[in-house]
């Protein structure tokens, strides 16, 4: 019985890699729809009008939008290698650590691509304070999910993919081994992990992108 | 000793959320006040350590965070009228407007009742681009829920009572009975409903709170305006 599976993606998007994570954990077939953001196809703004961006996953003509609302559904329809903690309180405390991983530690993090001298360094100290607040959440597990990935590994896998990234561009550590040992662990396992790793975008295409952000960036600051 | 405890503020539309829901479920909770501008308990700072904020739902010693994860926390463990539908797409689509809710529309529209001159008229703009979008979603639908108010109603509260003593005071028009018909038939519906009728802050007392605010921007931004010799 063949199901109509689609994910409209770009190669890059750590939100549409978060989907594809999913599926894939979840052993499910799909059609990719690679989108070219400059020049959006028309399905994608017909399935994601409001907001216009990628990821979407389109389920027997039903578009869902916006990645960790993709996330909870994959796991509500395909109830196989479950994501979310079954029981409440686990499950808000990962909802939690998901949206502060959307909100403010991704932010710090920007902050830190985009700034220099003085600046950057206060960006990297709050980067490092949130990544701090993450890194106790693991504990002793190998994941955040327990002995599997879950749906908060998968909600903080753009860490594990960009960080080491950012680290390249701007020749400074933000997850030092010895100051953040669980999580540099953890980036490491997932990184890994034979689903996740085969799902990687191309390192060298990244590094070009993220350096590509950050010039932009400093000469609009620069130019204020 | 109290099973469940709320921290919130009287006049806290967040807050307020899960007064209705825990009202909605019928469930016993302590109330705890919070002085949020001024002065936050020790408690409140212990059970929140990371954003420091209220609402904050204490079940059985676990504290619970954000508003929006504490509906859905509420939900499932409470018996009772559904806070969210049962269907995952039906409930996809409730959590995907309730971000647009919170990270769209609540941005903007506080904006555009706080900010003044060019950044003002930008959010007043967006603000409302996305009450139009809302607008289109109630077609034939007494709430964002259908027949009965839904998470996504009850995450709309400011929408309904908070902006529109808002919109007033700070002088601006947004959201007006001819632009958005739709809407207001839902406030109408809305602030009807005994749960939420109930459960709102005095107006007077919110109006007071809001014009003293307006007055400290006023002062704040003459005081820091250059001097004209």
């Amino acid at each position: 019985m063949a199901e109509e599976l689609k994910l409209f993606r770009t190669w890059s998007s750590p939100y549409s890699l978060r989907v594809v994570h999913a599926l894939k954990i979840k052993g499910l077939e799909y059609e990719t729809i690679f989108e070219d953001l400059s020049s959006k196809s028309a399905s994608l703004l017909q399935y994601n009008p409001v907001n216009k961006k990628v990821p979407v996953l389109v389920h027997n003509g039903k578009a869902i939008c916006e990645s960790l609302v993709i996330l909870e559904y994959i796991d509500e329809t395909w109830k196989q290698c479950p994501l979310l903690p079954r029981d409440p309180y686990e499950k808000a405390k990962a909802r939690f650590w998901a949206k502060f991983g959307d909100e403010k530690l991704s932010s710090s993090i920007w902050n830190v691509l985009i700034s220099q001298g003085k600046e950057q360094e206060e960006a990297i100290a709050a980067a490092v304070q949130n990544l701090k607040l993450i890194e106790e959440q693991l504990q002793e597990k190998k994941f955040f999910g327990g002995e599997k990935i879950g749906y908060l590994d998968i909600a903080f896998g753009w860490t594990a993919n960009l960080i080491s990234i950012l680290e390249e561009i701007i020749d400074l550590k933000l997850v030092d081994e010895e100051k953040l040992p669980l999580l540099s662990a953890w980036m490491q396992n997932f990184s890994d992990d034979p689903v996740i790793k085969q799902c990687w975008p191309p390192r060298d295409k990244l590094v070009v992108k993220f350096q590509a952000m950050r010039e932009s960036n400093l000469k609009t600051v620069l130019s204020q | 000793m109290a099973e469940v405890k709320l921290f919130g503020s009287w006049g806290s539309p967040f807050s307020r959320r899960i007064e209705v829901a825990l009202k909605l479920k019928g469930v016993e909770y302590e109330f705890i006040e919070e002085d949020i501008y001024n002065k936050k308990s020790p408690l409140l700072l212990k059970y929140n350590p990371v954003h420091k904020k209220v609402p904050v739902l204490l079940h059985n010693g676990k504290p619970i965070c954000e508003s929006v994860v504490i509906l859905e926390y509420i939900d499932e463990t409470w018996e009772g009228p559904s806070i969210l539908p049962k269907d995952p797409y039906e409930r996809a689509m409730v959590r995907f407007w309730v971000k647009f809710l919170d990270e769209k529309c609540f941005p903007a529209m506080w904006q555009a009742c706080w900010s003044i001159g060019e950044e003002q008229e930008k959010a007043k703009e967006e603000a409302t681009e996305f009450l139009k979008i809302l607008e289109g979603t109630l077609s034939g639908k007494k709430f964002f829920g259908g027949d009965s108010i839904g998470m996504v109603d009850i995450v709309a509260n400011f929408i309904a009572y908070w902006f529109m003593i808002l919109q007033e005071l700070a002088g601006i028009v947004v959201l007006t009975k001819e632009k958005f018909p739709k809407l207001n038939e839902w406030m109408n519906e809305y602030l009807n409903c005994s749960i939420i009728k109930e459960n709102l802050p005095l107006k007077d007392k919110l109006t007071a709170v809001f014009q003293a605010r307006f007055q400290a921007v006023a002062v704040a931004a003459a005081a820091a305006a250059p001097s004209v010799k």
